[in-house]
């Protein structure tokens, strides 16, 4: 009888809500989750002098050159403007990272869903997961930035992780809309890539928002997801604040819509990428 | 997807454990159906155009089609058919790795798909960091795999290279790898598709007699394979796949005769390996 409940049955036939079953078995393969996201941080370092030590490099270099560039231009009369971009960069590059590699993982490990049954979340679930321990390290350098440059850090950074959940949940959700439609569509995941460089642009990582010509702010900034998002992680440790409560119902609801309706599509596709990855 | 069920379903019950002789795997008009764009290039920018002039054209294959098939369990059977006859997607609506167009499959027990060896595996982990991802990808947690870890190794004789990154093995080695992670789950249902022409003599046969072991632990298993001197060997009965439709089920050295000759009569010209 012990042995009797743990066989499975699968029946092709029964068949209940794909978004829910999709949770169930994510879950029951958080294992494979740990390991995916395992799997992609010991190989992105492993052959390098310096391992892991470039998820810390990486966002401080590229700082350290829009600094140099663009002190000037934009941020000129801006106090700690190294930090103001250090904090916009690891945010974008969370959200941009997590959603592109969550495309990646499927359109290239997609061969993986053809042979063995594994949940097909499993890859953007993953890429968000590394994008996560990923930015946990990027925090120490914008730390030491802003002891280096004089900007306080103050108790709020403890509300951070609220931020960081919402920019999760935004990017899980627009990963896996995007590499649903690139299963489709090859030449998606081309584009998301410029979309992506281009929408960086558009959205207050380097730049202060109230740069931007009256004529164009509104456009730029309201409609913006990203903005909010960027906004609403800056705000507990660049700018030692506690958020206002419309700024995180706004971030909140955008990111928990994206994730719903990401799922919701995703699931509802994922029995045909057999037939298409 | 289940727009045809064709028989009323009966509830099949959660608890129920299969005797010797009871049917694990039950396929009822099974039909899958791809759809395949008329040219092999189907872009975005192509899609836009197309469906802007109106003439997507989407052709229908049938991989499958209205197979009806019980697997017993305990049982050995041989899958055999040419090329693009359907053999994979068989395997692949058992593994649950696709859903049938048509028609009801089901599954009882656990299934181990053999993968391709190697398939999950990554050049630059290690041996054991492999072994907990190969788990991983099988459903396994970490707790599991740590139980089954030297018994893998073991099996495997890999314990010099357990911590070298895969990409210092050879092919054989990885081969080797991948069969004993995908074989110490103790599945009730094995899925082989040719892959017992891999490893040197010894492993086969190593393989060989676990497979044996599993059939006497009351395992169901399936074997895909091109060589029919295999099968006649290992399974006792064979069914013969045909475009997509199942040309003769029957014990296997009547339906592998069948085979050849029909082989032998439509083309001496072409080579299928």
């Amino acid at each position: 009888m012990d042995k009797a409940a743990q066989v499975p049955v699968y029946d092709s036939s029964r068949q209940g809500s794909a978004a829910l079953e999709e949770l169930r078995a994510i879950f029951k393969y958080r294992y494979l989750v740990v390991q995916f996201v395992r799997r992609d941080i010991l190989t992105r370092y492993k052959r390098s002098v310096l391992g892991v030590a470039w998820t810390m490099l990486n966002p401080l270099g590229t700082m350290l050159i829009l600094t140099i560039v663009f002190s000037q231009a934009f941020g000129g009369s801006q106090e700690g403007y190294a930090a103001y971009v250090l904090s916009g960069l690891i945010a974008w590059n969370f959200f941009a990272q997590s959603s592109n590699a969550a495309t990646l993982h499927l359109v290239w490990g997609g061969s993986l869903l053809k042979k063995i049954y594994i949940p097909r979340t499993s890859f953007a679930v993953s890429a968000t997961g590394t994008g996560l321990i990923n930015i946990l390290f990027s925090l120490i350098p914008l730390l030491i930035v802003m002891l280096l440059t004089g900007v306080p850090i103050r108790w709020t950074i403890i509300l951070l992780p609220i931020p960081i959940l919402f920019l999760a949940m935004f990017a899980l959700g627009v990963g896996l809309l995007i590499s649903t439609m690139a299963i489709f569509y090859a030449d998606i995941a081309e584009m998301f890539q410029i979309a992506l460089t281009a929408w960086m642009y558009l959205s207050p990582v380097i730049y202060s928002p109230e740069i931007l010509p009256e004529a164009y702010r509104f456009w730029i900034t309201r409609l913006n997801p990203m903005f909010y998002l960027i906004e609403l992680f800056r705000m507990p440790i660049y700018y030692g604040k506690v958020p206002d409560l419309s700024l995180v119902m706004i971030a909140g609801g955008i990111s928990i819509v994206t994730l719903f309706v990401g799922w919701i599509y995703f699931t509802g596709k994922s029995d045909e990428f057999a037939y298409r990855v | 997807m289940n727009s045809h069920i064709v028989s009323e379903p009966k509830v099949i019950e959660e608890r129920h454990f299969p005797s010797i002789n009871e049917p694990v795997i039950i396929m009822e008009q099974v039909g899958v159906r791809y759809q395949i764009a008329s040219e092999k290039i189907f872009t975005f920018k192509e899609y836009l155009i197309r469906r802007f002039q109106g003439n997507i054209t989407l052709g229908e294959f049938w991989a499958l089609s209205e197979v009806n098939l019980n697997i017993l369990k305990g049982e050995m059977i041989g899958l055999i058919g040419v090329n693009g006859a359907g053999k994979s997607t068989l395997l692949k609506l058992i593994a649950q790795v696709m859903r049938p167009s048509r028609g009801r499959v089901v599954v009882i027990g656990k299934v181990a798909p053999l993968l391709e060896f190697g398939a999950g595996f990554h050049p630059d982990l290690t041996g054991r960091e492999n072994i907990f991802l190969n788990g991983a990808l099988l459903g396994f947690t970490n707790d599991e795999m740590q139980e089954k870890f030297d018994r893998i190794v073991d099996f495997a004789e890999l314990w010099e290279f357990i911590d070298v990154p895969l990409r210092n093995f050879s092919s054989g080695m990885v081969a080797r790898l991948g069969f004993a992670v995908a074989t110490d789950i103790e599945p009730d249902i094995l899925l082989l598709d040719e892959v017992l022409s891999v490893g040197d003599e010894a492993f086969q046969r190593k393989s060989f007699s676990r497979m044996e072991e599993f059939r006497e632990l009351g395992a169901t298993i399936i074997l895909v394979s091109h060589n029919m001197d295999t099968i006649l060997e290992m399974c006792p009965r064979a069914v013969w796949l045909d475009h997509g439709q199942i040309k003769m089920i029957g014990s296997s050295p009547e339906v592998i005769d069948a085979y050849r000759e029909d082989q032998e009569s439509s083309d001496g010209a072409a080579d299928e390996a």
